[in-house]
């Protein structure tokens, strides 16, 4: 049984969490936050390529480092610790994810290498509104290599470089991978999460190649999704973590009718139930690592789980926090909003908790009737 | 991250397994396991700890000295895992073995020593702890059962007074009791352990009758019992000291949760009629409880995997096994009751012959309202994670620095 971390996976997440606490302190992240013209931090995108993160499961023939996802999995979960202001998941859990997975030997060569550089960002356009996604409503259409339609929001569509969309081909949905260099406008949207922006891409004839086999588009965004689900659970996980923390030290410092607001049960019990929370959420992330790293046939409920647990305890830990804080964790000054807003962020992006809860028992009810 | 054993826990693994299908039994006999079985799987039970014994597979970390075959931790999870594949009888042990007789061992003469530890470990004497009393559950310290040293001078203790929620009591030969020796001096300082035998005739055990129907637990009233000044474990006044030795050897909470779980409950929802007059199991608001139960049981699995890594490596398990009971309890009543709900006006039957799952949901509603409180209560428990894990302050205490005599006691 080895269900933890190596001792050199440790010292990998150890260097991250230093190189990210002097690279990326919130002071930091507030200057994406309070200016509407940044939509990231450059420099730490950067610097974050320079340390090989963005290729860190990239094999070695396409640029990157050739680790496992268990690598990748220890970095996310630091760079959710720091609520990091950069396109990492978009680009590395999305696109290069879709492209190992799916990508032809020459848009492997092409493309997996700029990533692992930091030249290329990614982006996932599925969704075209408000409500849940539905692939037999999806208008965008790719007809003879060339996409038309709208896409709205994009979480970094504002500035990627590439982006994946699920359009309709031959009225069969489908993946395609578009350059966005030509055939797209685009309008960033305000977000929740000002640290993490959005866009409406509207395509009008853009370069689009299938990823795939066709008619295969929507199998291969759950392959893709439930990936990402998993290297998001250890992000959403860090930023549990965090706010555990940091509803601890205040908790620990704040003075209340003559004693630590830390000693009265009410907090306390609030902290130990944040705890149990984030517990679950790693123990589930940890087994949604396992299967993403051993492409088993349990991924697929493996990241449901984790997926969920992760977004409960992120939630969670993100509202306690701030009620922990009392008046003072209302403040735009004081740090337990950017978590408050990320936890959403992170928490939507790739689907909703009730549409994975439905995803989950939908694997269950044919595992359990098998 | 993989779960695959080690050679060594491979070899051992692949040992107990063929050791337990040769020798385990392969029928069930029935029982509970909150109440560590009846006087009817009794025999089955004793019977079934004796070969364990007689093989080393009782007590796996016990060390040579105690007649244990001085094994790992992993080892004794590992034994554990594959003796719960097979019908088993119910474990009326664990609590003497776990917790009384490794008291016993620290602080007994070598002699008591010689004498407890083989019939022990072989099952033939069942032993009791005697901590809860009327006045105090969670709080041990508060014990008001007493022990005065006999006027005849022979250094002999009389002991008077009520323990309550002893397990085993009715099936146990001794007991550890911790007791009240001096009401003049703060009530952690005040208290006394012994060791007594419960064929005392004055010792009366008294099976209480729970809400859900059964009487695992016992009251046990102590009325002027003599026990020798031998018999006492630790010194004088340290009670509360050895008390906690008692807990720290709390058997390493390894097991999965028992009763009725999501997997049952998908499938009773299965076979019911939900809101549209479709399976229940289309209903969405069932639909996402099923997901919160399963990721809950999922995250208590692999939680006890961490555990488990930390016990391969060698090493003392994190803070993180400390959520398992809390985690359970809840999603036990939580469970039961949903499923009892989807029942509608047929709910209130609990008539195993027409209830889904023998009545199984019905019996978990029941019990788990003693699951929250035994071995720790929800409360206390998010006190010990509050406390021992993240570090926060205790309470202030009123209690502390005040003679046991004066303390308000309430009724």
């Amino acid at each position: 049984m080895n269900f933890d971390f190596s001792d050199d996976q440790k010292f990998l997440k150890n260097e991250a969490r230093k190189f990210l606490e002097a690279n990326c302190p919130t002071s930091r992240v507030r200057k994406i936050l309070d200016d509407d013209a940044k939509a990231y931090d450059e420099a730490l995108w950067k610097a974050v390529a320079g340390q090989g993160w963005l290729g860190a499961a990239i094999p070695e023939e396409h640029g990157g480092l050739g680790l496992g996802h268990i690598e990748l999995c220890a970095i996310a979960e630091e760079l959710g610790r720091v609520v990091a202001p950069i396109p990492f998941a978009s680009t590395v859990y999305f696109l290069a994810e879709a492209l190992m997975l799916a990508g032809s030997d020459a848009q492997k060569a092409a493309l997996l290498p700029r990533i692992a550089a930091g030249e290329v960002i990614g982006c996932v356009a599925t969704s075209e509104g408000p409500g849940v996604l539905s692939a037999s409503a999806i208008q965008a259409s790719v007809s003879g290599g060339r996409l038309s339609g709208t896409k709205l929001p994009v979480t970094d569509g504002d500035i990627a470089t590439h982006a994946l969309v699920l359009a309709k081909e031959n009225g069969q949905p489908g993946l395609f991978l578009v350059n966005l260099s030509a055939g797209v406008t685009r309008e960033a949207l305000a977000t929740l999460d000002p640290t993490r922006d959005a866009a409406k891409l509207t395509f009008s004839g853009a370069a689009a190649e299938r990823l795939g086999a066709a008619g295969e588009g929507l199998s291969l965004l759950e392959q893709v999704t439930d990936r990402a689900a998993v290297l998001l659970a250890f992000e959403q996980s860090g930023g549990a973590d965090k706010c555990l923390e940091m509803a601890k030290a205040y908790a620990l410092e704040r003075y209340a009718f003559g004693r630590v607001i830390a000693s009265y049960q009410a907090i306390k019990h609030k902290l130990a139930d944040m705890y149990v929370k984030n517990e679950l959420a790693r123990s589930n992330a940890y087994y949604g690592a396992w299967a993403l790293n051993t492409n088993a046939p349990e991924l697929p409920v493996a990241a449901s789980a984790a997926r969920i647990a992760a977004s409960e305890a992120f939630w969670f830990g993100a509202k306690e926090n701030i009620q922990t804080h009392g008046g003072i964790g209302f403040t735009w000054e004081v740090d337990a909003h950017l978590y408050y807003r990320r936890s959403r962020q992170l928490a939507l992006v790739a689907g909703a908790a009730r549409v994975w809860k439905e995803r989950l028992v939908s694997h269950l009810e044919r595992r359990n009737a098998a | 991250m993989d779960f695959n054993d080690t050679p060594e826990e491979a070899a051992y693994r692949a040992e107990a397994r063929k050791w337990l299908e040769a020798n385990a039994p392969k029928k069930a006999v029935g029982g509970d396991d909150l109440e560590g079985g009846t006087k009817d799987t009794m025999a089955a039970s004793k019977a079934w700890q004796a070969k364990k014994a007689a093989a080393g597979y009782a007590q796996i970390t016990w060390p040579k000295e105690w007649g244990g075959p001085g094994g790992t931790p992993i080892q004794q999870v590992i034994f554990s895992a594959e003796e719960a594949r097979h019908p088993v009888p119910p474990n009326p042990f664990a609590i003497g073995l776990g917790m009384c007789v490794p008291t016993v061992m620290a602080f007994a003469d070598a002699e008591t020593k010689t004498r407890f530890v083989g019939p022990a470990l072989r099952g033939e004497e069942i032993w009791c702890q005697l901590f809860s009393e009327p006045s105090g559950g969670s709080d041990v310290a508060a014990a008001r059962t007493k022990a005065v040293k006999a006027d005849d001078g022979s250094g002999d203790w009389i002991i008077s007074g009520q323990k309550v929620w002893t397990t085993g009591a009715q099936f146990s030969s001794f007991g550890i009791v911790v007791v009240r020796t001096d009401p003049d001096v703060p009530k952690h300082k005040g208290m006394t352990m012994f060791w007594v035998d419960m064929s005392d005739p004055g010792i009366e055990v008294r099976p209480i009758h729970q809400m859900s129907g059964g009487s695992g637990f016992n009251e046990v009233f102590f009325t002027n019992v003599r026990v020798p000044d031998s018999q006492r474990l630790g010194a004088v006044g340290d009670g509360w000291k050895v008390s906690l030795v008692t807990l720290m050897n709390e058997r390493l909470a390894v097991g999965g949760s028992s009763g009725a779980g999501w997997a049952e409950f998908m499938e009773a929802a299965r076979g019911l009629t939900g809101l549209d007059g479709g399976p229940a199991l289309k209903d969405q608001a069932l639909r996402e409880k099923i997901a919160d139960w399963y990721v809950q049981a999922e995250g208590l699995k692999h939680t006890r995997n961490r555990t488990m890594t930390a016990l391969s490596r060698g090493q003392t398990p994190g803070p993180e096994s400390s959520i398992g009971k809390v985690v359970a309890a809840t999603q036990m009543q939580d469970l039961a009751n949903s499923a009892v709900e989807m029942l509608d006006q047929f709910g209130i039957i609990n008539d195993p012959a027409l209830a889904p799952l023998k009545g199984g949901f019905h019996a978990s509603l029941m019990s788990a309202p003693g699951l929250r409180i035994a071995g720790g209560t929800d409360e206390i428990l998010k006190n010990i994670i509050a406390e021992r894990v993240l570090g926060l302050p205790g309470d202030i205490r009123v209690d502390k620095d005040v003679a046991f005599k004066d303390l308000p006691t309430g009724r």
